[in-house]
């Protein structure tokens, strides 16, 4: 170990104020005013009709965005993986591109190409009935655009870990490839697949600005559970925002107690599933 | 003949893997493809299998054109070097799976799966997951899973390539053994000479995507085909021009006829074995010659005597000349 005993505890508090002063005052200061005025306002705003239809509106949302991203994620992720074409260096790193481009512009970018009166495909498809912007196909469209790469990152070095062999046994004794992907592929990466939509359900749930353009934000019809905290927030509706505020706090700090309990409970794949964003080949001898 | 190859040839771009390979692999036999890195044997195993394929020719399995024929159709049993074990399965799954994607009966495929797991010894260890075995047990489990489907052929890469020496030799009598009770048709990719002269009935060298020579542990221990064989299946040292192995060489501390004189300027002896290394009095190379340490007392040979070489007379060595 490096360092005396005074460095490393000077690190440490150094470390521990930074956090708290960053992320835990503030978060428990949501919670305090959540309850300020009791537990019956809280649950009252909360089953408050818009705000439990928003909260509605969400989990239906998050969902469809998590199951998109996961058969999704797994296709590129395999496709990464396992084949060399020109453009896989550009593919992969098109798939950061969510997390670095900001959400207000992925919304004006989704606007643009399915608006219903001079999007790309917009009029094209409320023509075939299916509208797309200020509706919920266009919010889950949002949602999956900024959590694609959560699944991905997570499978990738998983899947390069494990290599082709496992799959080629299974070939070998006489596996299609449904059968392969289902009961070899699949049980091999499931810790780094509950980790990656486990991380793009809480992704999900919260995301603001993509949803914020795409929705149009109408009250009881397209407004999400972090929409409404804004619009209370802004009507002077405190307590109704922060309670909101808490339940979307407390869901993301639920799927990370989740995924800290699942971490140490699988020792094979735990080094790789933990490693977030490593896309680096790690030839592990099995011997 | 139960594999039959006909002029199987495959690239990897400009890399040439194998070149019209023709091979016929007899059955209930244990076949070698004996050969250094990279000279094509494992891809040939590999086209055999299917996992692999091959540019032109033909794959045929016990009479069937298994040339276009998916690996899943095949029937053949496929052992990996790393033991391509399934980690999220217990072993006794791990060997049931081949018969549960047969959809064989529950109670018929727990039957075969006990009766392998006795064959490869590992009858206690049935619901433990590989990571809890041993290197060894691993491989032996996936020799069981690979066994368990009744495969036409067994196949098997490299497979004691990741274990130490002393598990290694054992496993390599055991195959041995095994392979005499079981008479499934075999074919198995190394790179240890050793490991192929003391297990294969038959032997077949590959070098540079190209079948060097096709043989008994014997006629390609004592008849080579080429220089190339006789350097890959054992040592060999330079005598008077030619290529022999150290241990065909007659050492006299006198002069005798058609011998080479030389000094003795290495004298090295590992457990039973003295080896030698003499310098020729004409110059040029040193020579490399082993004898029994009861030889080296008999005979008198010590560090910096003078000795006469010769061939041993009646060894069928391949008496190629050295070329230019």
């Amino acid at each position: 170990m490096t360092g005396n005993r005074l460095t490393r505890y000077t690190l440490r508090t150094i470390v521990l104020v930074y956090l708290g002063l960053l992320i835990v005052w503030p978060v428990s200061l949501v919670a305090k005013n959540a309850f300020a005025d009791g537990f019956g306002t809280f649950f009252d705003a909360l089953t408050e009709e818009t705000t439990a239809y928003a909260f509605q509106l969400t989990l239906i949302v998050a969902v469809w965005a998590v199951v998109i991203n996961t058969v999704f994620g797994i296709l590129i992720s395999l496709l990464l993986v396992r084949y060399t074409f020109p453009g896989r260096r550009a593919l992969s790193a098109l798939i950061d591109l969510p997390l670095s481009v900001s959400p207000v512009v992925v919304g004006l970018a989704l606007l643009l190409a399915y608006g219903g009166t001079n999007g790309w495909f917009g009029p094209a498809l409320e023509g075939a009935g299916l509208q797309v912007i200020y509706a919920t196909p266009g919010i889950i469209m949002a949602t999956a655009f900024v959590s694609l790469p959560l699944v991905i990152r997570e499978i990738v070095p998983v899947l390069t870990e494990i290599g082709t062999e496992q799959e080629q046994a299974a070939r070998s004794l006489g596996a299609n490839a449904w059968q392969t992907f289902r009961r070899i592929t699949i049980p091999a990466i499931r810790w780094a697949l509950v980790y990656g939509v486990v991380l793009s359900l809480a992704r999900s749930l919260g995301e603001f600005g993509a949803v914020k353009i795409v929705s149009g934000n109408v009250v009881g019809q397209t407004q999400t559970a972090t929409l409404v905290v804004e619009e209370k927030y802004q009507n002077f509706e405190q307590t109704a925002a922060y309670a909101s505020s808490f339940v979307l706090a407390a869901a993301a700090v639920l799927a990370l107690i989740v995924v800290t309990l699942l971490r140490p409970g699988h020792s094979e794949s735990a080094e790789t599933a933990g490693a977030t964003a490593t896309p680096l080949r790690t030839e592990k001898d099995p011997a | 003949m139960s594999i039959e190859i006909a002029g199987v040839s495959r690239r990897f771009g400009d890399f040439v893997a194998l070149e019209d390979i023709n091979l016929s692999v007899p059955t209930g036999k244990l076949t070698a493809l004996l050969g250094p890195s990279g000279g094509g044997k494992s891809t040939l195993l590999r086209i055999i299998a299917g996992l692999e394929n091959a540019d032109s020719g033909t794959v045929e399995i016990e009479g069937t054109d298994a040339t276009r024929l998916p690996a899943r159709k095949r029937n053949v049993g496929f052992v990996f070097q790393h033991y391509a074990a399934f980690k999220h399965m217990t072993v006794a799954r791990n060997v049931a799976f081949g018969l549960e994607i047969r959809k064989q009966p529950k109670q018929q495929v727990a039957e075969r799966v006990a009766e392998m797991l006795r064959l490869v010894h590992l009858e206690q260890f049935a619901d433990r997951y590989p990571s809890q075995l041993s290197g060894g047990q691993r491989q032996r489990m996936a020799l069981a899973r690979a066994l368990a489907i009744e495969p036409s052929v067994l196949l098997l890469d490299e497979p004691f390539g990741a274990l130490d020496a002393k598990v290694r030799k054992e496993l390599r009598d055991w195959l041995r053994r095994l392979h005499d009770d079981v008479h499934v048709t075999t074919v198995f990719v190394t790179h240890d000479q050793e490991e192929a002269l003391e297990v294969a009935d038959q032997i077949v060298v590959i070098n540079q995507g190209r079948i060097e020579q096709i043989g008994t542990p014997d006629e390609l221990y004592d008849q080579p085909a080429s220089d190339f064989v006789l350097s890959f299946l054992g040592p060999v040292t330079t005598l008077g021009g030619r290529l022999v192995r150290p241990h065909d060489i007659e050492v006299t501390t006198a002069p005798v006829p058609d011998a080479v004189p030389g000094t003795v300027t290495r004298w090295t002896r590992i457990g039973y074995e003295v080896r030698l290394e003499v310098t020729p009095t004409d110059g040029g190379e040193p020579i490399l010659v082993q004898l029994t340490r009861s030889e080296a007392v008999q005979r008198g040979v010590s560090d910096g005597a003078a000795v006469w070489l010769r061939e041993t007379a009646g060894v069928n060595g391949a008496h190629s000349p050295v070329p230019a």
